[in-house]
């Protein structure tokens, strides 16, 4: 029971952070029909330069608490995600939008393995540890060990999440959002900026990120110029597995894979008798997927995307 | 030659002597080459190698227009295929076979070829069927999905039964023997001495030019127009009687083959293989071979195989120098340099150049659409 209990935390844990980041996915899929694969290594720069800023910060002020800094990162992390995000929507995307389905993809690549490259360059290809900002001590509930980390982890993603459904539900961005995902040209004469929209989502979607990546490297304490790479993957499958373009379906599609991993990789071993072990964790999102889309295409809340093609 | 230079088609005799000179330059290749080290020998090797992958993966993506992005896992499905039947690996590791062959698993190429191609292909369709029908970009990253599968299998498949040995890879694989013809050893033809190096290369070069044959001959087949009519519109195409299904599936399994032969040749030409020869990058590095010389036109893609292959070496020959010359130090290494020109190529190329270096001369070349607009001209 201790061990379910556990792997529950952990699970939701991992999944708070699948939720960020898919949802990064899913706006700028609902959008503009593009899977952004450099998501994932947005993601990787918001951890990186956080634990830069974080190194600083700490070594200027070295009386002030973790919290603080670790705020320092996170504010630091933002800017950079969103103008990188920014910049990416307009020198690799923004020409491409009418071109055939597979060009936007390939620069998508392209620009993932440039991010990776540079990441690399400005921060080497070592594994860096986070600095130990928060306390590390357990605290046990119900037999399972909990840090403060993991709880801050958990009730942020859940603030930032319901922030983000009302932006999303109650605001005039939300709606211009929701127009233009629907249907691009009669919103525009309904005086939208689409550019403008997709630019907001794209900002949006990396300040997300920015904050995944600071969580998933103060959670397990490395950084590197790869780390993205694997989660945005995930994120994306948590996507699809929610419902592309469905924002709700992102949050829910996220959790869900970040329990099923986590209690996939803790029972696998007792289940196939030790012939699988959790070394096997990566496969579950993959099997997911396709599963997914073979039996349920449209995810488990439906897409929100029209089909324009 | 003629559906290369279009030019050559209506002059037999200028057709033969372009063929003729193309013929010597490339056996006469590694000779040049090595007289600037046997490296470069090596990638020559290494080049017709990849000329043959991105061959396989432009009937795939070039053809029939279906992102595949994980592509290398064909690759590698090949390279273990061969590392497996023809290394003592399995019978170290299982006493049934070890009883069975106790000088361990030595098969002939004539077997083990075949059946690394059949094998790629089973696994092309296995993983085609369950994904066809998913739109393009599903499908991209499913099929990425499905390369880091195999991976990670490969990596994990260590125990409890030892089948792949996992991270440290397969050893002591045997080279290519014909007849009585050792690729490993240096070899005396009439005087002529021929090392390890060169002998593969001339191997790689017959086989990468029955794969060129092969690919011109589906694209101006049925099937080829077919794949082609799906590529412009699936649901025309559908409309035109063709069956998606099966046609896809024939793209998937066929472009695996290629990619399971160049496998197998890759393990017997290393003599060993482990899981990171077949990470991501290296399906990237295929598409972007594809992509970079002219999704579709097996020219271009030859050429694009040709420059990216050969240019990490022309790299590693020029940027730890320079920098060594400018800086004292080197403070960028070539490996980083090549994938970000590579990503910056993915780019680049879509945004300024989206059919390629040698893109195809008309819109999904076959001679009865150039002829048909000719007339209609």
């Amino acid at each position: 029971m201790e061990t379910f209990i556990q792997q529950v935390i952990n699970g939701l844990v991992l999944g708070s952070m699948y939720s960020l980041i898919a949802l990064g996915y899913t706006m700028v899929y609902g959008i503009l029909n593009l899977i952004n694969f450099a998501h994932g290594d947005v993601m990787t720069f918001g951890a990186l330069t956080s634990l830069t800023t974080a190194v600083l910060l700490q070594a200027m002020f070295p009386g002030v608490p973790g919290w603080f800094i670790l705020l320092g990162g996170l504010l630091a992390a933002i800017p950079v995600c969103v103008t990188l995000s920014l910049v990416i929507e307009r020198v690799a995307y923004r020409p491409l939008r009418n071109a055939p389905r597979l060009a936007p993809l390939i620069t998508a690549i392209g620009v993932s393995i440039v991010l990776q490259t540079i990441a690399m360059l400005v921060w080497g290809r070592n594994f860096l540890t986070y600095p130990q900002l928060v306390s590390n001590n357990p605290i046990h509930v119900f037999g399972a060990t909990v840090t403060q980390t993991k709880i801050a982890v958990i009730s942020l993603s859940a603030i930032v999440m319901i922030g983000l459904m009302l932006l999303v539900n109650r605001t005039r961005l939300g709606r211009a959002m929701r127009a233009t995902s629907e249907n691009p040209r009669v919103a525009s004469l309904m005086g939208v900026n689409p550019n403008f929209v997709i630019a907001a989502t794209f900002a949006i979607g990396a300040a997300l990120a920015a904050l995944a990546g600071v969580m998933f490297a103060t959670t397990y304490g490395v950084a590197h110029f790869y780390m993205g790479f694997l989660p945005g993957l995930k994120a994306f499958t948590a996507a699809v597995l929610g419902g592309i373009g469905n924002v709700p379906g992102a949050m829910i599609g996220g959790l869900l894979l970040g329990l099923i991993e986590s209690l996939g990789a803790g029972y696998v071993g007792e289940l196939t008798g030790g012939v699988f072990g959790s070394n096997y964790q990566d496969v579950f999102a993959f099997l997911i997927l396709v599963a997914v889309l073979i039996f349920r295409p449209q995810g488990l809340l439906g897409e929100r995307v029209a089909d324009r093609s | 030659m003629t559906s290369i230079f279009p030019q050559l088609r209506n002059n037999a005799a200028a057709a033969w002597v372009a063929m003729f000179v193309v013929a010597v330059l490339l056996i006469a290749l590694p000779y040049l080459a090595g007289t600037l080290g046997n490296a470069w020998v090596r990638a020559l090797a290494f080049m017709l190698l990849y000329i043959m992958l991105a061959l396989g993966l432009n009937i795939v993506v070039g053809f029939a227009g279906l992102l595949d992005l994980g592509y290398i896992a064909f690759y590698a499905v090949g390279a273990y295929t061969y590392a497996l039947l023809a290394s003592p690996h399995l019978a170290q590791n299982f006493a049934w076979i070890a009883q069975a062959f106790p000088n361990g698993l030595h098969n002939s190429i004539w077997f083990v070829i075949p059946l690394s191609a059949g094998i790629a292909a089973l696994f092309g369709i296995l993983l085609g069927a369950p994904v066809l029908k998913l739109r393009g970009d599903y499908l991209a990253i499913v099929t990425l999905g499905f390369g880091e599968l195999i991976r990670i299998f490969l990596n994990n498949l260590n125990s409890p039964l030892n089948i792949t040995n996992g991270p440290q890879g397969i050893t002591l694989i045997d080279p290519v023997t014909i007849g009585s013809v050792n690729f490993a050893r240096t070899q005396n033809f009439f005087g002529l001495e021929m090392s390890s190096v060169y002998l593969y290369y001339y191997l790689f070069l017959v086989l990468t030019i029955i794969s060129i044959v092969i690919c011109i001959r589906l694209q101006n087949s049925r099937l080829g127009r077919a794949w082609m009519a799906i590529r412009e519109d699936e649901i025309a195409a559908k409309a035109m009687g063709i069956n998606v299904r099966n046609v896809k599936l024939l793209a998937f399994s066929l472009g695996a083959t290629f990619g399971g032969v160049a496998g197998a040749m890759f393990s017997a030409f290393q003599g060993f293989v482990s899981p990171e020869s077949f990470i991501l990058n290296e399906s990237i590095i295929v598409l972007a071979m594809v992509v970079l010389g002219g999704l579709g036109h097996i020219p271009g893609v030859i050429l694009g195989a040709a420059l990216l292959a050969l240019f990490p070496e022309l790299l590693r020959h020029t940027v730890t120098p320079v920098q060594m010359a400018l800086f004292g130090e080197v403070i960028v290494e070539a490996e980083v340099l090549r994938m970000m020109l590579y990503g910056l190529a993915l780019v680049l190329v879509m945004l300024y150049r989206p059919k390629g270096l040698w893109p195809a001369p008309e819109h999904g070349i076959n001679p009865v659409v150039q002829r048909h607009s000719r007339l209609a001209a």
